[in-house]
């Protein structure tokens, strides 16, 4: 039998149906797919509506990323937990394991916007697509991806959320996709417009991965997807499986017209690549490819995604990754001045074992005051959430950025935590940062003009900002007392409120740095003693000693 | 029929059969069982929590009823006045067995040549731990915590090469050995410690330089537990008599020994001029070192006592005794 006469045994002629061996879904198993492809893409879109402080009532809205093995396994790989909602992804990998990367064709919204990318009128004919469609080695960059993104997170920076799928897609919608919303239709998905300084560069990759659809078919899904690389290790030890019956097998390969892993189902099926779409299945007009339980495995390419030698190429490559971003330096030390973090985030080296980049966060932040960092938290913490207070401040009463994050980067704190009221009374409030004054550009204090707006908006009691009163001689002659604010280390809590609404706008007058920020040890401003201690008890004829305990002393 | 069996391809062993269930098996098996084994459904609110560190044990020697509690030594050579001021206590042997592991914390803060006073002497060093090794010790450890960088102190303040000369080993602050302290301190409660010197000592002798100080007047065998601290130290000067006061809480050192052979008395803790340096050839050893820093800031600084805060709170939280006078103290020249 050769393909160039097919029929030799007259198998076209035979009516389909009776050679069908398995008829559970009977030709409209695409269709359901269709279906559910759908169905989670809007669910995905609608979580990422509802992701606001005037719709959220208790929806999931980080269910994607909760499910997402990617997320668990990596973040188990820097943490040693799986965080809360994490153990969702069981539900993930359980059906990989039975059928296959399912979630890659059925439930991925990301990748249905590959598919659909590519389905575009104006696309590939048929027999470029069938071209497209065959496997290429390419294919195998996304398990050394994989690979090195993996080995970074065991080394405490999880930098995989720069390519997977979920945080990737939550991100270009959080901060590209709902600012482009806003700039044509304010006030739908946010009351007010929101700003974010990376939206450019967000939205510049989103549609640019997007765009390569046109040139060959769910690139990010073949060749980069470290999810994808996951779920195809997994799914190297599913039972049910696509199978060629070579007998059947006419070599026809329209099975790749619209094959969407690229996985070779017309020869030796590369399992691990295998999207389950079905697609080949519908497409084979002689039956000869099933979905079975268990087939043989002759009609297999069981080669191994990423050989031994290379994995650990791959590894290698991830340790330099590491080196590198740690090597920016920033991590540590430099440049944390801008680096003002979510309130009930950890403490940064746990922070970055965590956060994935996702930006659910600023999504949710009703102020946006969280943007996607630049390179002020490091290469490494490029796109974690950092508070720029000239856009927004920190709302006292609201903890939203804890609630919707997926690893507990932001832990879900509750507002007597945040506010240091009840049982906190004793540790709290969370403070991320300390207001400093720039009296060089402060009204009352260089320009002889009455202001106190900070001293105004100062939401904690007693208020943070206090002022004290000061006559002073105006170039005219005229007398003028005026309220001159200072800041209260001890009070303040680093929220921004008095920056964002100095009038000074362009560079307030008063500006918050992260030192004092409750989830650092290491930047504390303040000794805190305790109250009273001993030392007024002390006899000494020393009283600028004891000034900042009172004159409760004995001389 | 023909087509069923050609289409159902070679059938599979049992044996394959069976290998790919339990994979498929374990691997479930396994990621639910992992996955439920890790998982964290905890919340915290970060930096409230409340960390158990390491509590530091005492070092120092039973009291004795008729030993001197404070030694003044005076003369002109420093081994003999070291060796003087410590037998005037009752000799090293009172405090070091035979093969125990010492430690001995000098002042090595700043990268300065020993001529300068801000740190501990080579030839003070020297002649403790000849007392120590005559004691029997078996191994002598050196540590600090320096401002500088470490390895410079110790090079250029001479105790590198004491160290080797005496075979001492230099315990270096790394990041592994540091621990958490936990303390009912008036200001120190939880607090990075450089902790691995002391865990490997049985004895801990203090060897600190007399030094003026710019905030706290007074740098003598208080102070010098500064050095054995990590973390944001910058912070301590908010409070710096409260800490010096919390450091007589948190070491009991089996000796101190305040060297006054020459004494920084300006400019410091750092100094830098040879004409800040000046000689007083007197050395103050003690088993109280609330009372030898009370004692060496008259004795030796010649500062009226009063002033010394940290001393005098240190002595109202029990710490040790402010009023050195009334404690039995011994003078001896050599």
């Amino acid at each position: 039998m050769s393909p160039s006469d097919p029929d030799v045994l007259g198998i076209s002629k035979m009516p389909k149906k009776k050679l069908r061996r398995f008829h559970m879904f009977d030709g409209r198993i695409t269709q359901l797919r269709i279906l559910s492809q759908t169905f989670f893409l809007l669910l995905f879109l609608f979580l990422v509506v509802v992701t606001d402080l005037r719709y959220l009532k208790g929806y999931p809205v980080s269910l994607f990323l909760e499910l997402d093995p990617l997320v668990s396994v990596a973040t188990a790989l820097s943490t040693s937990t799986v965080y809360r909602g994490l153990i969702l992804s069981l539900w993930v990998i359980i059906p990989t394991v039975l059928l296959g990367r399912v979630f890659c064709n059925w439930v991925c919204p990301f990748g249905t916007l590959h598919q659909l990318t590519a389905a575009l009128p104006g696309g590939k004919n048929k027999t470029e697509r069938i071209e497209a469609n065959r496997f290429y080695s390419r294919q195998h960059l996304k398990y050394f991806l994989l690979a090195g993104l993996l080995v970074m997170a065991a080394l405490g920076s999880l930098q995989i959320g720069l390519l997977d799928p979920i945080s990737l897609l939550h991100r270009s919608m959080n901060t590209a996709g709902v600012a482009g919303v806003d700039a044509v239709a304010p006030g739908t998905v946010n009351l007010s417009p929101h700003v974010y300084t990376a939206t450019w560069l967000i939205g510049g990759l989103f549609l640019f991965l997007l765009a390569l659809n046109r040139f060959y078919p769910r690139f990010f899904c073949r060749v980069l997807c470290p999810l994808g690389a996951l779920l195809g290790l997994f799914s190297r030890f599913s039972l049910f499986r696509i199978h060629r019956d070579p007998q059947r097998c006419i070599d026809c390969d329209l099975c790749l017209q619209k094959c969407q892993g690229a996985c070779d189902p017309h020869t030796f099926l590369r399992q691990s690549e295998c999207f389950v779409c079905f697609e080949c299945i519908e497409a084979c007009p002689y039956d000869a490819l099933h979905f079975k339980f268990m087939p043989g495995s002759e009609s297999e390419n069981e080669e191994a995604p990423v050989p031994g030698r290379r994995a650990v190429m791959a590894g290698l490559l991830g340790l330099a990754g590491f080196s590198l971003l740690r090597g920016v330096g920033t991590t540590k030390r430099r440049g944390w001045r801008q680096r003002i973090r979510p309130p009930g985030s950890l403490a940064e080296a746990e922070f970055l074992q965590r956060c994935l980049k996702c930006d659910q966060c600023l999504r949710v932040c009703p102020t946006n005051v969280l943007q996607p960092a630049g390179l002020e938290a490091g290469l490494e913490g490029m796109w974690t959430p950092v508070l720029d207070m000239e856009r927004g401040y920190c709302e006292l009463n609201c903890t939203l950025c804890g609630q919707v994050c997926p690893t507990g980067a932001i832990q879900p704190i509750s507002l007597d935590a945040k506010t240091g009221r009840g049982d906190f009374a004793e540790q709290g409030p969370v403070r991320l940062g300390t207001a400093f004054y720039d009296r060089g550009r402060c009204l009352p204090w260089a320009m002889d003009t009455p202001c106190v707006v900070c001293e105004e908006v100062c939401p904690v009691s007693p208020k943070a900002i206090y002022t004290r009163e000061k006559t002073v001689t105006r170039r005219d002659g005229s007398k003028i007392t005026l309220k001159r604010p200072y800041v209260d280390p001890s009070l303040c809590i680093g929220c921004g409120i008095c920056q964002n609404s100095c009038p000074v706008e362009d560079q307030a007058a008063v500006r918050v740095s992260p030192i004092g920020e409750t989830r650092s040890k290491e930047r504390q401003l303040m000794l805190r003693a305790e109250e009273g201690g001993s030392i007024e008890a002390v006899g000494t004829p020393e009283p600028e000693m004891y000034e900042e305990y009172g004159d409760d002393h004995q001389g | 029929m023909k087509e069923r069996s050609s289409s159902a391809g070679p059938q599979m062993t049992r044996q394959e059969f069976l290998k790919r269930m339990l994979g498929a098996g374990a691997l479930v098996g396994g990621s639910a069982l992992l996955g439920t084994r890790l998982w964290d459904r905890s919340v915290r609110v970060p930096g409230f929590e409340k960390t158990a560190g390491i509590s530091l044990p005492g070092f120092q020697m039973d009291p004795s009823s008729v030993l001197p509690e404070l030694v003044v030594a005076r003369g002109a050579d420093h081994g003999a006045l070291i060796a003087s001021a410590v037998g005037g206590l009752g000799g090293m042997s009172r405090f070091v067995k035979p093969g125990e592991a010492v430690l001995i914390k000098p002042n090595v803060a700043f990268d300065r040549p020993a001529a300068l006073g801000t740190t501990t002497h080579p030839d003070a060093l020297r002649a403790v731990a000849h007392l120590v090794w005559e004691a029997g010790a078996s191994r002598i450890f050196i540590a600090d915590n320096p401002i500088n960088s470490p390895q410079g102190c110790f090079l250029k303040s001479g105790l590198t090469a004491v160290a080797s000369e005496m075979n001492l080993e230099i315990i270096y602050p790394e990041e592994h050995t540091f621990s958490s302290l936990s303390m009912e301190g008036d200001v120190l409660r939880e607090w990075p410690m450089f902790y691995e010197p002391f865990r490997r000592a049985d004895k801990v002798i203090g060897l600190a330089p007399c030094k003026d100080h710019n905030l706290c007047s007074a740098s003598m065998s208080m102070k010098n537990w500064y050095g054995m601290l990590g973390g944001r130290r910058n912070q301590f000067h908010q409070h710096i008599h409260r800490i010096i006061s919390d450091f007589a809480l948190m070491v009991k050192p089996t000796l101190v020994i305040l060297d006054g052979m020459r004494i920084l008395q300006s400019n410091g803790p750092t100094g830098g001029r040879l004409s800040d340096v000046k000689v007083l050839n007197t050395v103050i050893a003690g088993t109280d070192m609330v009372a030898v820093d009370a004692c060496g800031y008259e004795q030796l600084l010649g500062r009226d006592l009063s002033q010394l805060t940290y001393v005098h709170l240190a002595q109202k939280r029990g710490l040790g005794r402010a009023d050195w006078r009334n404690l039995r103290v011994k003078e001896v020249t050599a």
